[in-house]
């Protein structure tokens, strides 16, 4: 392996901007970013989706160019010299660059031919790829028979085929479950201490940011920060407070969301997190005397509260407004009301192969219940039946008091839902999605009319009604989708992965509202990938491989977790412990 | 080519190869559209008229008028339905039960004798402009042998010897699966690497592949070897279904109608190159190749409408269809032979579209996604 040049940093980029037309309008999906990555080290490239990762990750591979700026590798213009660049380099595509007509082995031997790995080499670098990779006993497995964790590790080991000195990986832990986003990141770290290879590695979880030796923050193409992620955390050091009150927890965050000095509140575990704008302890007879037994501890500062409070000092943010709905006074629904969804050993087959293998859950009017899982554990699936979609192979469903297989019409009435990806009709203005969506559930005239407003002000949609979908940011998708779920004021409201890649003040806004319409009586099933999301639930089931591996409330499943090297477990650790626990891990067929 | 790298070739061949084993769709558009477009169109588009229903309305029956009527019952050309009114006859042609009338009027016989005009008319259902031209031609002939058979003993000052060379039994099939199969290679040509390459954008493989340090004009040459074999696979394919099965004669030489499909499939694999530079899904990459090659192939090569009669503005845009020279040599290998007055300038032309779209596919390609 060629030695590194004598260099502080591997890679720098200078004022690298590039946009794109969209239409009639100009997208600066990366506006004079300025940056350097350590030679050696893991720089952690972390913003939301939209923020301008993959184009500045193709723009240091070569594949696109620059509008103005230079991106210097080593001591290559690329921009200029992309070939020399790409020589020195190793790219790993989100969708990881497979053939998935091609064995295991078969697509090892593509990319070695492809960067020259001398045959006499081959032997001993795959042994050692496939060692590291553990894929070792599915060389004969074609790609596309590959498990997402496991084709993730193929398309790394084919990056590494010839060991690159700046290794790209754009976003390789979306839609992976949790366990081989564990051990992708053991390889990585394994890499630069063993070869001193520099890794420039991207993705919107906030959490990834604190494994990393350096963090480029992005945010609309522009870099909010970068340093190594203490020194982000160490300026929102005695910022952070966890708070709790006899309140609920839900109303307790409603509260704290719209007092002065707070700029983020965000349940966890039994109580609210919160960040102030200054060091000092919240004094709680000041802050909110009429709420009973109220105390603020102090905790450790995260990545994500520094990212918060950059985003909320731009003041070019419409969305961080705080929504217009006020905490509703409504006695809270008691969780004794009867059952509004009723699933008894739910089971559904695809041939031979099982989707969801006797699922049995029960979810009470008012609640958020979350359906935790990697992707393929029968999220969806289970969403489908639950929706009249799918039938059901054996099992009863009971929703809104009818049962599915009789009278999925009816139950469809009562049900609002917002499917992933937010399936809004792009080429239509907001306003004709909205109208569109209303007519779909048969308003019309003064109802229709009257619900189009409420949208519009509810959601704060005004400026933006001839708009077209496409073209909005996704925070302002999210709620458009949500305004149109939400058109026929059903009971009972679906969210597919809802918040998957929007950033953090988009995310707070949109379970502030889930919040809202849970204390209104409307009942939530939100299935995610993402763990923290859990924290917002009421109660929740983790599904792996179509099987319910736990069920209960969000403190209860992470207490069980609970061991002497780590007291207090994050939802990741303890579905990880969970799935370790039930599962001899089957590799997918 | 500043830089060809065996190892990367062979390695990017093998890929190639190996999907196209694994993955039937490219054998499907190589083999199976061929063959379907082949018998689809060989069995049921043919420019003969054949089994025609005529009626034949004979108002007053004499010798004479059923000597002539009898001419038609023996043609393998008509069915022949006797009428006799000629409002019954209108009617049925009306609801085009039957193509074409011929009407011998009540004082046809007595006219006849007092050689006088006999007259006969003949009504043909003009809708189908092709089929009305063609019983009119017919019925002519008929008549025409009618009445040389009428007057032997006083023979014609001059007669007619009709001459048909290449194909004597005027079979329109045999002149049209040669003009099909070039129609066709331009459509499996052009999808074979346009959908391919689509798919490799679709998938994001390409992406992962041009950041490798492979060459632009590798992978295209790496793209293709493969489906030109594969192409040819489906030319050898539809020549022999056109031979065997169709039995369209094949009077030229085999090297010849293998260097003209060479040509022209480097040529068809060349536009799908082009086109897969700027369409990077499967669905906009069949669209355009079924819109760009497909559709001027079919109609403006000459298969089916004859150039010649086309105005001249047209007629100069089609010398950009690169089918149009196959189609010439085709037509003249399988029925007439190696002429070479048309296989030269043809296989010229052919060799300059080859290299104009290779080319065009070479200077469109980037290493890069803008």
């Amino acid at each position: 392996m060629p030695t590194p040049p004598d260099l502080e940093w591997a890679l720098r980029l200078e004022e690298v901007s590039r946009s794109f037309r969209i239409g009639e309008r100009v997208v600066k999906a990366v506006d004079q970013v300025t940056a350097s990555a350590t030679s050696g080290a893991i720089t952690g490239l972390i913003g939301p989706d939209g923020a301008g990762k993959t184009t500045l990750m193709r723009l240091i591979a070569g594949l696109l160019r620059p509008d103005s700026g230079h991106i210097t590798l080593f001591d290559i213009d690329v921009g200029k010299n992309p070939m020399a660049a790409q020589a020195r380099l190793g790219y790993m595509p989100q969708r990881f660059g497979l053939y998935d007509e091609l064995s295991v082995q078969e697509n090892l031997d593509l990319y070695a031919d492809l960067q020259g790995v001398p045959i006499a080499l081959r032997a001993e670098r795959y042994a050692e790829l496939l060692h590291m990779t553990g894929l070792g006993p599915f060389t004969a497995r074609m790609a596309g028979h590959l498990s997402g964790g496991m084709k993730q590790k193929l398309g790394l080991a084919c990056t590494l085929v010839h060991p690159p000195e700046l290794l790209l990986l754009d976003e390789p832990t979306v839609g992976v479950d949790p366990v081989s986003r564990r051990e992708l990141w053991h390889i990585i770290e394994d890499l630069t201490h063993s070869t001193q290879m520099t890794v420039l590695f991207s993705t919107s979880y906030l959490d990834e940011a604190e494994r990393c030796d350096s963090v480029w923050l992005i945010h609309e193409g522009q870099l909010l920060g970068s340093g190594p992620p203490a020194s982000f955390t160490a300026e929102m050091t005695g910022r952070s407070f966890l708070a709790s009150s006899a309140l609920s927890r839900r109303r307790l965050q409603g509260r704290l969301a719209q007092t002065p000095g707070m700029i983020d509140a965000l349940i966890q575990g039994d109580g609210v997190r919160v960040t102030t704008t200054v060091a000092v302890p919240p004094n709680a007879s000041i802050v909110a005397p009429d709420i009973p037994d109220l105390s603020f501890l102090p905790v450790p500062p995260r990545f994500e509260d520094s990212f918060v409070a950059r985003l909320r000092t731009r003041v070019s943010e419409p969305q961080s407004a705080s929504p217009a709905l006020s905490p509703t006074e409504k006695p809270i629904p008691s969780s004794k009301t009867a059952d509004i969804i009723s699933v008894e050993h739910l089971t559904r087959r695809f041939g031979e192969f099982v989707a969801v293998n006797d699922v049995s859950f029960r979810i009470a009017k008012g609640e958020i219940f979350g359906l935790l899982g990697a992707n393929g554990a029968g999220k969806s699936t289970t969403f489908r039946m639950l929706c009249g979609l799918l039938p059901a192979s054996s099992g009863s469903l009971q929703v809104a008091g009818f049962d599915l297989r009789t009278a999925a019409a009816q139950a469809r009435e009562r049900i609002g839902y917002m499917a992933q990806k937010f399936s809004l009709y792009g080429d239509l203005s907001v306003y004709q999605n909205l109208r569109f969506f209303s007519s779909a559930y048969r308003l019309s005239g003064k109802t229709q009319k009257t619900r189009i407003d409420w949208a519009v002000e509810e959601f704060g949609l005004a400026s933006m009604l001839k708009d077209t979908a496409r073209d909005l940011p996704l925070g302002y998708k999210q709620r458009l989708a949500l305004a149109c779920a939400l058109m026929h004021e059903p009971d009972i409201l679906f969210l597919d992965e809802p918040t998957s890649g929007v950033d953090p003040l988009a995310r707070r806004d949109f379970w502030h509202r889930i919040n809202q319409l849970a204390e209104s009586g409307v009942t939530i099933l939100v299935t995610t990938h993402f763990m923290e999301e859990a924290e917002y639930c009421d109660r929740l089931i983790i599904m792996a491989q179509g099987n319910v591996l736990s069920t209960g409330e969000p403190e209860a499943i992470k207490a069980a977790a609970r061991t002497p090297e780590n007291p207090d477990p994050r939802m990741e650790d303890a579905f990880i412990s969970i799935v370790e626990a039930t599962s001899t891990r089957i590799p997918a067929q | 080519m500043n830089s060809l790298s065996l190892q990367r070739i062979r390695g990017l061949l093998r890929k190639e190869f190996l999907q196209i084993w694994r993955d039937p769709s490219a054998l499907a558009i190589a083999f199976v559209l061929p063959a379907a477009l082949l018998l689809l169109f060989g069995y049921g588009v043919s420019l003969d008229a054949r089994k025609v229903d005529l009626a034949l309305v004979v108002q007053t029956p004499s010798p004479l008028a059923s000597s002539f009527t009898s001419q038609f019952a023996d043609s393998p050309y008509f069915i022949s339905h006797p009428y006799s009114s000629i409002q019954a006859a209108e009617h049925d042609m009306t609801a085009r039960t039957v193509k074409g009338i011929v009407w011998l009027p009540s004082d046809f016989s007595r006219r006849a004798r007092s050689r006088g005009q006999a007259p006969i008319a003949v009504i043909v259902n003009g809708v189908d402009a092709n089929n009305a031209r063609l019983i009119e031609g017919y019925v002519q002939q008929v008549w025409g042998t009618w009445l040389t058979a009428q007057i032997r003993h006083s023979p014609p000052l001059l007669s007619v010897q009709t001459l048909i060379r290449f194909n004597p039994s005027v079979n329109s099939r045999n002149y049209l699966v040669p003009g099909l199969i070039a129609v066709i290679m331009t459509l499996t040509g052009a999808l074979l690497t346009a959908l391919v390459i689509a798919r490799e954008w679709e998938r994001g493989t390409m992406e992962a592949l041009i950041v490798t340090r492979v060459y632009i004009h590798e992978i295209l040459l790496a793209k293709l070897v493969p489906y030109f074999v594969l192409g040819m696979g489906g030319m050898a394919a539809s020549v022999a279904l056109a031979v065997g099965l169709f039995e369209v004669p094949l009077r030229g030489s085999f090297w010849v109608l293998a260097t003209a499909s060479a040509l022209f499939m480097l040529t068809a694999l060349g536009m799908g190159l082009l086109i897969s530079s700027f369409a990077r899904n499967q669905f906009v990459a069949g669209q355009i190749a079924i819109i760009v090659t497909f559709l001027p192939a079919f109609i403006l090569s000459g298969f089916v409408f004859d150039i010649h009669s086309m105005p001249d503005m047209v007629q100069f845009v089609t010398h950009i269809v690169a089918a149009r020279y196959l189609v010439a040599i085709l037509q003249s290998v399988f029925l007439a032979g190696d002429v070479w007055s048309v296989i030269l300038p043809n296989g010229a032309a052919l060799l300059v579209m080859a290299v104009i779209f290779l080319g065009l596919a070479r200077a469109m390609a980037r290493k890069r996604l803008d």
